[in-house]
């Protein structure tokens, strides 16, 4: 792993030129190390204020860097709380694959909660009409969950930078006994003080990941070295072009008969189910590369390969309203 | 390696805000092209025909409907120096709680005045919520300059407005810089407009500003968030203490006091996932193990035997309220949060209400409404451990919860009378306090350089130099120039031979007391004869405190030519006797550490070579 203190010894700019070159060294972190103390600052006061937490776990990359940080939060011992997983059925197998790898690994107990159980149950109705999506049968399950973990505080991996709805979310942010979100009626949030305050039956949703930018979480999974899954690379793969995003031909998509499928070098910037998350073209197959790739991209990862985020202008504020992440 | 910089802007769209953020986000590739198409047609709908770059972080449908921001917009963005958090706020006064929100984390706090319209209220609340919350860096961007052709009197009338209000702030470093957002003059690049600004553009600014003494590295405070148990067969029976490092650096074998408990134990190891680690510092998330088998819990705080917060049932606060369904008033009851502990306290008696606009004090109020600010006094149920705000934003704030609704409804900066501040006169009376100990606590250790050479050889400019690097990047110095000596302390003596070796003594004890406390001592001295250098370096030895001796070699023929002070006119006048070099003697030094000759030119590079000397001195 990386060296986590880093004393430097350049001077800082903005000296006079007499600091040129020497200097004794003084106490700085850089970004991603003032990003992750932050973060690890949430876990724990999280785990010392709520009895039972859980950890939204998809195995996108978010949601494994959050993972990474609460194993460090709480090192040596272990993660205090279990991980779950809303699985929609229609999940990229890879990604399946490595989250029940990844969980283990990690030690952590994973509880995975499916969009399937409520269909067959009755309790939420899908929409069986070409092109629809189970994106919006997350929300009742996701509740279901919460309540039958009795969970206090759920982590997400959302970042304030990814979607505006998001940027205006705070840390710690309320939920009522329905999982709903009160834009309007949010908590001012100061210095690091987070209120942990609610009712029985209430919850609070909590986004230890708010300040760290895409290109953040890229870096830091490169400098700590973290395993994701292989999709996130540039691989060849079947694919087709719809709505002007390349979608990947799997058990869960097919395209429409005249439209034409074809092989090309691609990755996915983002995970969500495989019949809305598109992937981009790319040759960055390593982790150096998606950093540089990253870094230059003019396009904002949900912008370029999320659907479910084209709905309209306001789709993610309305879906955080009813308790979609 | 990047630093995070965390600034705090407000104002309205009339200030071109807007405008200039779009600038320096687009610039530096805050934005992506599909946010910047969106926004621009959305823009377009609404028959604007600028793009509003509100609209990037406008999120809620609420703002987009009533076309205002009523949150704390968060925009990221980084260049290869640094990576910026922008918490943005809209100006009005009803968005003072969204302000003060922005700026508790705030490094830096950058305010726009429309050069049309000058120093407005907005822009002096905005100042006074700055200063309040303690943000340590402003920057007054004076902005629409291309609307008043650029005129330099109108900037400087606008910069002594401001400097007069700041006057009665807290603020240390001010920045001003004249700019247009919409044509881009001095916000990435120079302005070719202003010839006569000298300083730097918005982004190199910001990119350069010095943030490294920001935090509190004196004062060690170790708030225990969590405590870390574990049996693995690794670690069978490990406790350890989880907190983030409020202020001050913490390091292995260092002596703690436990608060409130007041047990005392000894650091064993400060640990990380990623390992031990030999120094702890603010911001960092560490775990710290302890000697002893002592009970810490969640809400006690590790401080230092010599150095500990004031523990008290009654906190001074200056409060802002922020809760639009009650309002503060005396004997109501609340939580306060402060560090990682909760306590029941009762608002006990309202000073007064202050205006936000004009620092007036109103002693007749009664109760604070929203976004109104005032100073308090809360009664605990449970002591808090405290510090003043001025010196620990971590430990001198708190917020305040309504028990009934759970709502967070105001938020309170701490005041410490010095009556009852520990820290850090404590120290000082204290002999049993170590060198090492008190380097420990401190984060410095001190010592001497005595400059000597002849007059006019260039000694105080040199160790004004060497002490300006020093104290910009955190580190304590003090020039002790002989000619100031003999103002004050060696009022009373001349140029004998023997008052001039009581003149050195006087400046070498009192150098020797500044390294001791962890202060760099830098003596600008003639000091001609050698037996009275020996004599410094000699107490200083004695008292086992780093010493060394730079000879400033300029000859007396360049001294003379300079002559800087007239001197050596005089001199040569006959109207100064004893002067050394023209009838007394200057004993060149036969053991210098090191000799700054004709050869080393500027003053620069002089400074680093006595640097590159206390680096390895200081060690």
């Amino acid at each position: 792993m990386a060296t986590r203190v880093v004393v430097d010894s350049d001077p800082p700019d903005g000296v006079p030129p007499a600091g040129a070159g020497t200097g004794t060294g003084h106490y700085r972190l850089s970004h991603l190390r003032a990003l992750e103390a932050q973060s690890i600052h949430i876990f724990r006061e999280v785990a010392a204020e709520f009895e039972r937490p859980t950890l939204l776990f998809s195995g996108g990359k978010d949601s494994i860097v959050m993972l990474h940080l609460a194993r460090k939060a709480f090192w040596p011992a272990p993660v205090p709380f279990p991980v779950l997983h809303v699985d929609t059925g229609r999940n990229f197998d890879e990604v399946l694959e490595f989250r029940d790898r990844h969980t283990a690994e990690a030690g952590v107990r994973l509880v995975v909660a499916r969009v399937q159980d409520d269909i067959d149950a009755g309790r939420t109705v899908e929409d069986t009409s070409p092109g629809a999506t189970r994106n919006r049968l997350q929300t009742p399950t996701l509740l279901r969950a919460i309540e039958e973990g009795r969970h206090d505080a759920v982590f997400g991996g959302a970042r304030r930078d990814e979607e505006k709805a998001r940027a205006k979310e705070r840390i710690f942010s309320f939920r009522d006994e329905f999982g709903q979100w009160d834009p309007k009626n949010q908590r001012p949030e100061l210095w690091n003080l987070y209120n942990a305050r609610h009712n029985k039956g209430e919850h609070i949703r909590v986004f230890p990941l708010s300040n760290w930018t895409e290109l953040d979480v890229w870096n830091y999974i490169g400098e700590e070295g973290i395993d994701v899954p292989p999709i996130y690379y540039a691989h060849r793969r079947e694919v087709f072009e719809r709505d002007g995003m390349l979608m990947a031909v799997t058990e869960h998509l097919a395209p429409e008969a005249d439209v034409p499928v074809f092989e090309a070098k691609v990755r996915f910037r983002t995970v969500g189910d495989a019949d809305c998350t598109g992937c981009v073209e790319s040759m960055a197959e390593n982790v150096d590369l998606v950093i540089t790739e990253v870094a230059g991209t003019r396009l904002t990862e949900r912008g370029a390969t999320r659907a479910d985020d084209r709905i309209s202008e306001a789709g993610m504020e309305d879906r955080k309203r009813e308790g979609y992440f | 390696m990047p630093e995070l910089l965390r600034l705090a802007t407000a104002g309205s769209v009339d200030d071109g805000k807007s405008t200039l953020i779009g600038r320096l986000l687009y610039d530096a590739k805050g934005i992506f092209e599909d946010q910047l198409e969106s926004i621009r047609h959305t823009s377009e709908q609404r028959g604007g025909t600028e793009t509003d770059l509100a609209l990037l972080t406008d999120g809620l449908r609420a703002e987009r409907e009533q076309g205002i921001t009523i949150d704390v917009a968060y925009r990221y963005f980084a260049t290869p120096k640094r990576k910026f958090i922008i918490a943005d706020t809209p100006g009005h006064t009803e968005y003072t709680r969204n302000m003060v929100t922005g700026a508790s984390n705030a490094h830096l706090a950058l305010i726009l005045i429309d050069a049309r319209k000058g120093v407005i209220e907005q822009t002096r609340r905005h100042a006074f919520l700055s200063s309040m919350l303690g943000v340590p860096h402003m920057v007054v961007c004076i902005n629409k300059m291309d609307l008043i052709e650029w005129d330099q009197e109108r900037y400087e009338r606008i910069k002594s407005d401001f400097m007069e209000f700041a006057a009665r702030l807290n603020v240390h470093d001010i920045t001003f810089i004249p700019v247009s957002a919409l044509l881009g003059d001095n916000v990435v690049q120079r302005s070719e407009h202003m010839w006569w600004y000298d300083g730097s553009p918005l982004l190199s600014h910001l990119e350069s500003v010095y943030i490294g003494s920001d935090e509190n590295f004196i004062d060690p405070r170790f708030p225990v968030q969590y405590v870390i148990r574990s049996q693995t067969p690794e670690n069978p029976d490990f406790r350890g203490y989880a907190g983030t490092v409020a202020s001050g650096v913490l390091r292995p074998g260092d002596d703690v006091l436990v608060m409130p408990t007041g047990t005392t134990s000894r650091i064993a190891s400060i640990l990380t996932a990623d390992g031990e680690v030999s120094e702890a510092f603010p911001p960092m998330s560490v775990v710290i193990t302890l000697d002893d088998d002592i009970a810490v819990s969640r809400g006690d705080i590790l401080c230092r035997p010599n150095n500990r917060p004031s523990v008290s049932h009654d906190i001074e606060a200056t409060v802002c309220w922020m809760d639009e369904r009650s309002s503060l008033a005396e004997g109501r009851s609340y939580l306060l949060k402060h560090s990682t502990r909760t306590v029941r306290a009762t608002a006990q008696t309202l000073h007064y209400r202050l205006d936000v606009n004009g620092l007036h004090r109103d002693e007749t109020a009664s109760k604070l409404e929203l976004n109104e600010v005032g100073r308090l006094t809360f009664r605990c149920t449970e002591p808090l451990l405290v510090d003043d705000y001025t010196t620990n934003r971590s430990t001198g704030s708190f917020i305040i919860i309504d028990p009934t609704t759970n709502g967070t409804v105001g938020a309170g900066v701490i005041r410490v009378l010095a009556t009852t501040h520990a820290s850090p006169n404590v120290v000082r009376h204290d002999g049993r306090l170590s060198r090492l100990d008190r380097a420990a606590a401190l984060g410095t250790s001190g010592g001497t350089v005595l400059f000597t050479g002849l007059s006019g050889a260039g000694k105080s400019t040199l160790a004004a130099g060497v002490e300006e690097a020093f104290v910009r990047t955190g580190r304590p110095a003090f020039l002790l120039d002989g000619d100031n000596l003999r103002h004050g302390l060696n009022a009373d003596l001349g140029f004998s031979d023997q008052d001039r070796t009581e003149n050195v003594r006087r400046a070498g004890e009192v150098a020797a007391m500044f390294a001791e406390a962890g202060t760099l001592a830098l003596i600008a001295l003639i000091c001609p004869f050698e037996e009275d250098r020996l004599l410094i370096r000699t107490l200083h030895e004695q008292a086992g405190l780093p010493f060394a001796e730079v000879f400033v070699d300029t000859s007396i023929e360049e001294c003379e030519r300079r002559d800087a002070k007239g001197l050596y006119a005089r001199a040569r006048a006959g109207q100064l006797p004893g002067f050394t070099g023209i009838d007394s003697a200057y004993e060149v030094p036969a053991h210098p550490d090191l000799v700054v000759g004709p050869d080393v030119e500027s003053l620069p590079e002089r400074i680093s070579l006595v640097l590159r000397l206390l680096d390895d001195l200081l060690r």
